[in-house]
């Protein structure tokens, strides 16, 4: 390696994102000063066994490398008086990239997962329409479709934060109900002006086809807007936790509106006022108001490595990455402290930074044996800046622990221990 | 020849492109009209001005019975809740500390009361409950809350009357940016 200048970006070992492009720092746990695989280590290389026998037949639906199994999704226990409840959380610690895979997305169910045959499943639109229409699924793979690239997040998401102290846990563990993917579908627009939407309508009303038949009111201007039927998520049929045979995406929103298994739509003047939009889902204030229907997803980013319950072995650089989003735009900056948030370099975003989806950041930082404070602040393309944990909870409270998107913490200790902090 | 070539194939494109928007065009009208008489057994929303309630009626006398063979293995013998989220009594959104919220105290409309029992409980039978069930039911669940009087007998009229405590404690916030 030739020998070059590290430029520093900010305080406590933070590198300039440029030598990204240009040095070929090596990944997460590598130093990239040393070679263990040098002339030193004492060994020859030879050909390994996988090389001298044909190895497997191609198969009908492919499967992921067994030494990579232990890459899983963290769900809770099944819960007798809670059928069919709860959540998996995606291992955003092991991912990379922007898009999740759709074995590893994350989950939430209220009522479990429901085994659909899409030849008996049925849409209506009903309500305040021209006509009432119903839909068959083979029927509406024939309408017009969009692919789009978002992100979805439950709205419970990191609302551990919200707690006086820190839990002690994993990117995974903390923030796992965000996931991305590209979703096909057909706008729902399409759908609702076949039916004619009355003048008088305000509102959607969906319902999932589930056993605790789901259901959240949605204004018409947004359900005209970006909104989707999806059919397909990363190219394939929705699968069945995510709402197969179809399910209604809103992009940018908390996940809990974007109705799995989508059954029901009834365009009313008001909403409904369903459970999950009034028990559950809303923030109550410290002045005991209680905000309903806040939807959009705040401007966020997560430090996906190094994280909480990580180990750093040894001294050197590290790659830094994580993922940014907001439910109001695109993610125009990250930028990235070690030192707790006194002083800050701007990351590198990757690939597309298209509107509501994940961005993925990087920047090299220099592990010299101390102590650090990784924390991430991303701004949206609206101006939106991720506020700290504490302006977030002074301002909020901590009644409802909703919509959780302050900056998050990762302490290092000169062990290279990685822990979740509020600092 | 070259520019000409290029006309050709755009030309080409667009006469194809035509007929596929064309088939697209036609294929936008696949829903199969219905109407809401056929939806009776299909649309469970019940909404705060009374829409949506099926015929039936009950009282909290009647509920109690309902409620100590379908609900209590979850929901606790008053409604005490056997987990946070399965709290179903008590609580005040004023009080000093951080506020339980509970049916009794948090939620703005009874009218919800009906419509998720109805959808989505008991948790191991969603479903099961029949219309004067339900009424009977959520009355047992209000008069815990001491919301209405035991022998007040729920029903469509009387379920849109009810003044749930919390019912001014909700901003709607669906249109903010
Ligand atoms: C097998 C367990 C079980 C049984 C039986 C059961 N429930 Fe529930 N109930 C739950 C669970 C779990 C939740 C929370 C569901 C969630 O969070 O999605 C719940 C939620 C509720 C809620 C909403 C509470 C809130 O504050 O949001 C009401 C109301 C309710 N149940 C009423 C009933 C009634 C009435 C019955 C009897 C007819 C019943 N339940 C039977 C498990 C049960």
């Amino acid at each position: 390696m030739t020998k070059q200048e590290l430029e520093k970006a900010a305080a406590n070992g933070l590198i300039n994102r440029r030598h990204l492009l240009g040095l070929g720092l090596a990944g997460m746990g590598t130093v990239a000063s040393t070679s263990l695989l040098g002339a030193e280590a004492g060994f020859n290389l030879e050909i390994p066994g996988w090389s001298k026998q044909p190895g497997a037949n191609a198969s009908g639906y492919g499967s992921r490398s067994k030494f990579t199994d232990d890459m899983q999704r963290m769900s809770g226990n099944p819960n007798p008086l809670y059928p069919g409840g709860g959540s998996s959380r995606s291992p955003l610690h092991q991912l990379q990239g922007s898009i999740t895979p759709n074995s590893l997305h994350f989950e939430r169910h209220h009522a479990g997962i429901p085994d659909i045959d899409p030849a008996q499943h049925k849409l209506v639109i009903h309500g305040l329409v021209r006509q009432p229409l119903v839909f068959n699924y083979e029927d509406l793979l024939r309408y017009p479709m969009v692919s789009k690239i978002y992100f979805l997040e439950c709205s419970g998401n990191s609302g551990s934060l919200f707690g006086p102290n820190p839990a002690d846990g994993s990117a995974q563990s903390l923030h796992g109900l965000v996931s991305g993917a590209e979703w096909t579908g057909i706008p729902l627009s399409t759908l609702l002006d076949e039916a004619g939407v009355d003048p008088e309508a305000r509102w959607i009303n969906a319902v999932g086809a589930d056993a605790a038949s789901m259901g959240r009111s949605i204004p018409l201007n947004r359900a005209m807007n970006d909104v989707m039927l999806a059919l397909f998520q990363n190219g394939e049929p929705v699968r069945p936790g995510q709402g197969y045979p179809m399910r209604l995406f809103v992009p940018g929103c908390e996940g809990n509106i974007s109705v799995k298994w989508l059954t029901q739509i009834k365009l009313t003047r008001e909403p409904t006022h369903f459970r999950d939009e009034t028990s559950k889902y809303t923030d109550t204030r410290l002045d005991r108001k209680s905000q309903q229907f806040t939807f959009p997803m705040g401007t966020k980013s997560v430090i996906t490595a190094p994280s909480g319950q990580m180990k750093l072995e040894r001294q050197g650089i590290y790659q830094v990455t994580g993922i940014a989003w907001s439910g109001r735009g695109s993610i125009r900056r990250v930028e990235v402290s070690a030192d707790g948030g006194r002083t800050w370099a701007d990351a590198m975003i990757d690939s597309h930074q298209s509107e509501k989806a994940l961005a993925r950041f990087r920047i090299p930082w220099q592990w010299s044996g101390g102590d650090a404070v990784l924390q991430s602040r991303a701004t949206d393309s609206q101006g939106n800046v991720q506020p700290t944990r504490t302006s977030l909870v002074t301002e909020k409270g901590n009644i409802s622990t909703y919509h959780f998107h302050g900056i998050q913490s990762w302490a290092i200790n000169t062990a290279g221990d990685v822990s979740n902090v509020y600092a | 020849m070259f520019t000409l070539k290029k006309i050709l194939s755009a030309a080409a494109v667009s006469a194809s492109l035509t007929i596929g928007l064309s088939a697209v065009v036609q294929a936008q009208s696949l829903g199969t009209p219905i109407n809401e008489s056929q939806l009776q057994g299909f649309d469970l929303i019940a909404q705060p001005d009374g829409s949506g309630y099926p015929r039936g009626s009950g009282t909290a006398v009647q509920g109690k019975a309902i409620f100590e063979r379908r609900c209590v293995t979850c929901h606790g013998m008053t409604g005490e809740g056997t987990s946070t989220n399965t709290r179903l009594v008590g609580g005040d959104m004023q009080s000093e500390e951080r506020p339980i919220r509970t049916v009794g105290s948090y939620w703005p409309h009874a009218s919800t009361l009906f419509d998720y029992v109805q959808r989505a409980m008991p948790a191991d039978a969603p479903k099961s409950l029949t219309s004067d069930e339900v009424y009977q039911v959520i009355a047992y669940v209000l008069h815990l809350n001491g919301i209405i009087e035991d022998s007040l007998v729920l029903n469509k009229e009387t379920l849109m009357q009810v003044e749930m405590p919390n019912k001014d404690g909700f901003i709607d916030s669906s249109q903010a940016p």
